[in-house]
């Protein structure tokens, strides 16, 4: 994690302090709470995938499919398995982890424009079922009639299903056990392998390092990941829809972590909510939310190539 | 039985045809410059469009040879302006511009000619079946497949036998090559975009005749162009030919006995041919692998 280790612990603090004041200052600046649930989501969402973007440099641009399974999959399991939250939690990983760990063994073998556009039709496939079999999962209409539930633990009793804020800090819990995992991961010899195999993929090989391996266990891990998030997405919406699935949500996830920064590990949290309050902002001002993206995925490209962070730590730096 | 199932072969080598047409434009995009233009779909319905506004001026004929031309001129300018900036950067950079591009275009058309759908009108006599027993083909269809044809055999033998031609293609297996024997690199990308450019045009113009134009006709028939290209292989323009029939007829064929999966087998299809030979059909393995 060299990223965070070169700013030292003061950014890292900071975030955590920020995150769990979150519900108290939100309000005073304009925000909502359920804003930065979003916010937890959808960066935890964007770290899963720069595991892949940003630290074994590897273009996946279908990472949506995913992270929709997982939104599914957790409605699902409300719905027809049982009313328990953590088990809605556990079944969304796994629809997505799995299914990403199966189509990665298939895709792992090409590289850059090849593995870019592999990975966007493959991630159609989810969405066009889910769009076409209306019985499971409702069709265009989205998959409704389920609800997170209120957690219990012994003496414990978590309402979460009623109150935002106890959501809120649930949600948090999850991010923050989620991202030690990341950086665990990152700390690992494993995760110096997949910096290793970003910087020199040739290099890497000739050290002996079974590349293809590594790049896959990386995006079954990056899919665990994210299908996790998608999986508290649905649990935040009480709601999944084929958007979730749809590769304009993986342009999202990978604009949001080029925005914050992708070779840094807290940069696309950074990106998604600079994403989220501006998406927020501007399609309560205008219908047309369409050309703003695009506008800001073209300025994004032209003139912060390095992202939010990238340019902070370079002016750290200079 | 036999009938439908010819009914759908047919429709699905049409479809086929047409999806070949823009996947070429892809295709030929991909190959030198590296870049997936996710625009390429905006492009299309920006090709029907423009022909819905001039063939009132021009008729159906003049809309179908100019609209093409204005839409590679804008593409011309695009990559001017935008693109080449990203020549030679990761490809993930151009892959995000043009797919911000695709949601500008999308959004404009749907400003400039509204979110409702709008016919391209066709000649009459086009309009019509072939005869009453083959009353599933009618002469529009067996045109689109004309123009599909020409419009093909027209860039195989542009790249085979002129100097353009000759460069795209050396330019595709050692563009530093052809930059270091002294042609403009800069500006053989550019010409090279403007013909995919163009071929997107055109099969927005043909798509509107058939299926009449909606802002996200362009996104739909997107997908289906990639997977030509991966099924055919990436780097392969034969390759995108044979991906693009083969894809239209295996979904024409499973409309018969399983409507609902039209659009998966395309899918499944993809994943037994990357399962199978990994570099696409035919795919030259190290060729942008």
């Amino acid at each position: 994690m060299s990223a965070a280790g070169r700013t030292g612990a003061p950014v890292p603090l900071a975030i955590w302090v920020l995150l769990l004041l979150a519900p108290f200052w939100l309000g005073p600046v304009g925000g909502y709470t359920a804003l930065g649930t979003r916010v937890l989501v959808l960066g935890l969402a964007a770290m899963s995938l720069n595991l892949l973007l940003g630290f074994t440099g590897v273009l996946s641009f279908g990472h949506a499919a995913w992270f929709g399974l997982g939104a599914y999959g957790a409605g699902l399991a409300l719905k027809f398995v049982a009313l328990s939250t953590p088990l809605a939690l556990l079944l969304g990983t796994l629809t997505g982890g799995l299914a990403g760990a199966l189509l990665g063994a298939l895709i792992v073998h090409r590289r850059g424009i090849y593995f870019a556009m592999v990975t966007i039709a493959f991630g159609q496939v989810f969405y066009y079922i889910a769009y076409r079999w209306n019985s499971l999962t409702g069709g265009d209409d989205g998959l409704r009639g389920f609800a997170r539930q209120d957690i219990t633990l012994g003496p414990w009793h978590l309402d979460i299903a009623g109150n935002g804020t106890a959501f809120y800090y649930f949600v948090l819990t999850c991010f923050a056990v989620a991202v030690g995992l990341m950086a665990l991961l990152l700390r690992s010899p494993f995760g110096r392998t997949l910096l290793a195999i970003r910087e020199n993929e040739r290099r890497a090989r000739f050290l002996g390092i079974p590349v293809e391996l590594h790049i896959w266990i990386a995006f079954a891990l990056s899919c665990v990941f994210i299908s996790f998030a998608g999986a508290l997405y649905a649990l935040l919406n009480n709601f999944a829809d084929p958007n979730n699935l749809h590769y304009s949500l993986s342009g999202d996830l990978v604009i949001m972590a080029v925005l914050g920064g992708m070779r840094s590990f807290w940069g696309p949290l950074l990106g998604a909510a600079v994403f989220v309050v501006l998406q927020d902002y501007v399609s309560s001002l205008t219908t047309n939310w369409m050309s703003f993206v695009g506008l800001l995925f073209v300025l994004v490209v032209l003139f912060f190539p390095r992202g939010l962070l990238g340019i902070l730590r370079r002016q750290g730096t200079a | 039985m036999t009938q439908l199932l010819l009914f759908n072969v047919t429709n699905g080598l049409i479809i086929g045809a047409f999806y070949v047409l823009m996947a070429l434009g892809l295709s030929l995009i991909i190959n030198l410059s590296g870049v997936i233009n996710f625009a390429h779909g905006g492009f299309l319905a920006l090709g029907g469009y423009l022909a819905f506004t001039l063939s009132p001026f021009l008729g159906f004929w003049g809309a179908l040879l100019v609209s093409p031309l204005l839409t590679a001129a804008l593409g011309l300018v695009l990559e001017r302006l935008l693109i080449r900036r990203l020549y030679g950067r990761d490809p993930l950079y151009s892959l995000l511009l043009t797919f911000g591009l695709a949601f500008i275009f999308e959004d404009a058309t749907r400003f400039v000619w509204g979110a409702q759908g709008l016919p391209v009108t066709i000649p009459d006599f086009l309009g019509q079946p072939l005869s009453p027993d083959l009353f599933f083909i009618t002469w529009y269809r067996l045109f689109m497949v004309g123009v599909v044809a020409v419009s093909v055999g027209g860039l195989f033998l542009l790249l085979r036998h002129t100097r353009l031609g000759i460069r795209i293609r050396a330019g595709t297996l050692d563009l530093e090559t052809v930059s270091t024997l002294g042609v403009n690199v800069g500006r053989l990308r550019a010409l090279n975009f403007g013909v995919g450019i163009f071929l997107a045009g055109l099969s927005g113009v043909l798509a509107g005749g058939q299926l009449g134009l909606d802002p996200t006709m362009g996104a739909g028939l997107l997908m289906p162009s990639f997977i030509a290209i991966i099924v055919g292989g990436v780097g392969s323009l034969p390759g995108t030919l044979v991906g693009g029939l083969l894809i239209g007829v295996a979904s024409g064929v499973t409309a018969v006995f399983l409507p609902s999966a039209s659009e998966a087998v395309m899918y499944v299809l993809m994943a037994l041919v990357l399962l199978a030979r990994p570099r696409g059909l035919l795919g030259e393995e190290g060729l942008m692998t």
